[in-house]
């Protein structure tokens, strides 16, 4: 099983390399793809939130997609069918913690794929691909 | 340049008529690149000869660059205006999230014209611009507070910057600084005054575009390259572990290190404010700009007892550098690093730039010695070394009119020598206050030649440094060096590259880089560009009345040995001839249009 773990938020620093890291991945330059997130705790004084997808064992995302997009896997999380994906947004709202992302471009949901892209750009040490899956390295 | 790239879009909003426009400028981005370069022109096509720095014929230009939000480190903005602190080119760098902001809303550049009739603040998403009341803002006594209201208050998908001016700005302070994210600033020559002015509370960019991409398997092998060189090669060890306050020791050690208005160079207890001391004990987090892994922003969490009732403390994140340690400790004989930091929090509160602060209460504290000015001036405070709450209380009254003396501290060290006398003892250079290094000749050669009269503009404090006492180069070689750095600085600045990363971004570097965006420059071609920036900034400075000879340097840097010996005012003042020769050649000729 392959799962982004956030090993501890105190460490970040706000710099955002990993949501960078993620929008390269795809291949995008700027922000706009990632399918990570860190914003301030209230201001830069209190540190940060990094919100990501923690691979819900039942994921209340898919629970709501009404075609079948977000296929559940085996070991918890989804994995997006962008073919079937009809865009009406449902996961962005059922999502408890916020981390179901929007490309505003092609109307569809960015999904986290677990592939530690990110956590390898991370220069403190807050992020972790859990568990050995098979890391991205396929780019 | 990409023909698809947002870089070249320029929104200009008139502040006067409460409008804004677009427009493409490839022709500004194609020979300026961005940062200063652009900057640069922007500023003299929208700021007539001779204008006046506090009236709407000032105008406010930020600039970001061709790397920015592509290529780590690649996070300043630049923001041109004409300074009122000098009356001459104000030029000042942040970092935070403005530059990624900028970029990502799809701008490469915002020009500020005119004047609004009451206070506002400005939203900027995408290219629609919000005129906000920011009445209820004005008068704040914290600029963090106004910061946190407009960052509850309005949305704004994506990356989003908050600049925003304190009470000094307000108050038309001449060295009121724009803070950004709360702990960065655009500092020096003041820009918050002319925010202030402008009645121009905060600037609020959000963006959330998409720019192009580099081709794929170029742009991840030089991003993979610069990533491990800024976290694995020593180049970026110095910021990352102390951050700049790792230089208060090294210096102190040299008697390089300003201690009570520079009497001195080193500091009887100076462990204690000291990048060592203060990360052992105050260090509380670390922060970074956006898309920079080396986080060189050091937090100190200060817990102070309240007096009135026991068991009640309130804890304050505070941000400090180098320069606040020279300016707000060293400077003013301050070893107490609570007092220290205590005055730290009241001039960020007040949003002043700290080196000017200090050189000012410290050039204040040494004239009361001497008795050029008394209590009658200071309304009952006695300034005195190491005394870090009267020193709080004197820059409260610099920027809430505590009488004639202070209103006149609130222009200024070089206005203030005019009407107190004390020149001698001035720590200013061409209408700057002194930054925190008296390592030897070429450190004060760059204050007072730099564009912008800063430190970072030619680093002549790294030139004494690898000087060999008994070694000094001739004055025209000196000179040839601080003018090639500075020139190179030109095109880091107009990437917009910060300036700890140089070490990265060598000119080879810079290259490669430039040519995945669609910008092939050979090394020759961006150094020619770098000449026509610097060359562009001083013939904007000698249109406004900058004369080589005017300069002064003040006597006290003669006093006060430095590792390298006492200094000789004969070989400073040929270095000036040398720098004035090599200037207005290169000017020569050059129209600001150009």
């Amino acid at each position: 099983m392959s799962r982004l773990e956030v090993v501890d938020t105190e460490r970040c620093t706000g710099c955002q390399l990993c949501m960078f890291a993620c929008a390269r991945r795809q291949g995008i330059a700027g922000l706009d793809a990632s399918c990570i997130g860190v914003r301030s705790a209230g201001g830069m004084s209190r540190g940060f939130v990094v919100v990501v997808c923690r691979a819900c064992a039942d994921p209340p995302c898919a629970r709501v997609c009404p075609v079948e997009a977000l296929a559940i896997r085996p070991e918890g999380g989804i994995r997006l069918s962008r073919e079937k994906c009809i865009g009406c947004g449902n996961c962005r709202q059922a999502c408890t913690i916020g981390c179901v992302y929007w490309d505003r471009v092609q109307g569809k949901p960015n999904i986290c794929i677990y592939c530690g892209f990110c956590a390898g750009f991370c220069p403190h040490g807050v992020l972790r691909l859990e568990n050995k899956g098979e890391t991205c390295n396929a780019l | 340049m990409r023909c698809d790239d947002s870089l070249s879009n320029v929104l200009t909003i008139d502040l006067s008529r409460r409008s804004s426009t677009l427009e493409r400028r490839e022709d500004l981005f194609e020979t300026g690149l961005g940062g200063a370069g652009v900057g640069i022109r922007l500023l003299a096509e929208n700021v007539p000869t001779g204008a006046d720095p506090m009236g709407p014929e000032n105008a406010v230009v930020f600039t970001v660059g061709p790397l920015t939000a592509l290529y780590p480190m690649a996070s300043k903005t630049v923001a041109m205006f004409k300074s009122p602190h000098t009356g001459n080119l104000g030029e000042s760098h942040a970092g935070g999230r403005s530059a990624i902001a900028i970029r990502l809303a799809g701008l490469g550049a915002i020009v500020l014209k005119g004047t609004s009739a009451t206070p506002i603040y400005l939203v900027i998403e995408g290219h629609t611009v919000h005129f906000r009341d920011a009445s209820a803002l004005w008068g704040m006594e914290n600029a963090s507070t106004p910061g946190r209201v407009i960052r509850e208050r309005e949305g704004g998908a994506g990356v989003r910057t908050i600049l925003r001016i304190g009470r000094a700005g307000e108050r038309l302070v001449s060295y009121a600084t724009v803070t950004t994210e709360t702990y960065r600033h655009f500092g020096r020559l003041g820009l918050g005054a002319v925010f202030g002015a402008k009645k121009v509370k905060g600037l609020l960019v959000a963006g959330a575009d998409r720019i192009p991409a580099p081709e794929r398997k170029v742009y991840r092998a030089l991003y993979d390259r610069l990533y491990r060189e800024a976290t694995q090669s020593p180049l970026m060890r110095k910021y990352h572990d102390l951050g700049t306050a790792g230089n208060v020791l090294p210096l102190n050690a040299l008697g390089a290190l300003p201690v009570r208005n520079l009497q001195a160079g080193s500091l009887e207890g100076v462990e204690r404010i000291s990048g060592e001391g203060l990360a052992a004990n105050f260090l509380g987090r670390r922060l970074a700009c956006a898309h920079c892994p080396v986080a060189c922003i050091h937090i100190a969490a200060l817990r102070t007892p309240y007096q009135d009732e026991p068991y009640f403390y309130k804890t304050q994140m505070i941000s400090y550098d180098h320069e606040p340690i020279y300016s707000l400790a060293s400077l003013l004989g301050i070893v107490d690093p609570a007092a220290f930091l205590r005055l730290l929090n009241r001039v960020e509160g007040m949003g002043m730039d700290c080196m000017s602060a200090g050189v000012i209460l410290a050039w204040a504290t040494e004239a009361m010695e001497k008795g050029l000015i008394t209590e009658k001036d200071t309304g009952g405070l006695r300034l005195a070394w190491g005394d870090g709450d009267v020193y709080q209380e004197a820059v409260w009254r610099i920027v809430e009119d505590g009488g004639d003396f202070y209103r006149t501290l609130a222009q200024g060290l070089a206005h203030t020598v005019t009407r107190y006398g004390g020149e001698d003892f001035a720590l200013v250079f061409a209408g700057n206050e002194m930054a925190g290094y008296h390592t030897g000749p070429f450190t004060h050669l760059g204050f007072l030649l730099g564009a912008r009269h800063s430190h970072l503009d030619n680093a002549g404090y790294a030139l004494d440094q690898k000087t060999k006492p008994g070694q000094l180069p001739t004055p025209s070689e000196a000179i040839h060096t601080l003018l090639q750095e500075e020139r190179w600085r030109q095109v880091l600045s107009s990437l917009a590259v910060c300036f700890f990363a140089r070490g990265l971004y060598t000119p080879e570097v810079v290259a490669e880089a430039l040519d995945s965006v669609g910008f092939p420059l050979s090394v020759a071609q961006l150094e020619s560009l770098g000449a026509r920036t610097y060359a562009l900034k001083y013939a904007f400075k000698l249109r406004e009345g900058f004369r080589f000879e005017n300069l002064r340097f003040p006597e006290r840097i003669l006093q006060t040995p430095t590792f390298l010996g006492p200094l000789s005012l004969q070989y400073l003042e040929q270095a000036v001839a040398a720098a004035k020769a090599e200037i207005e050649e290169a000017v020569a000729g050059l129209t600001l249009s150009s």
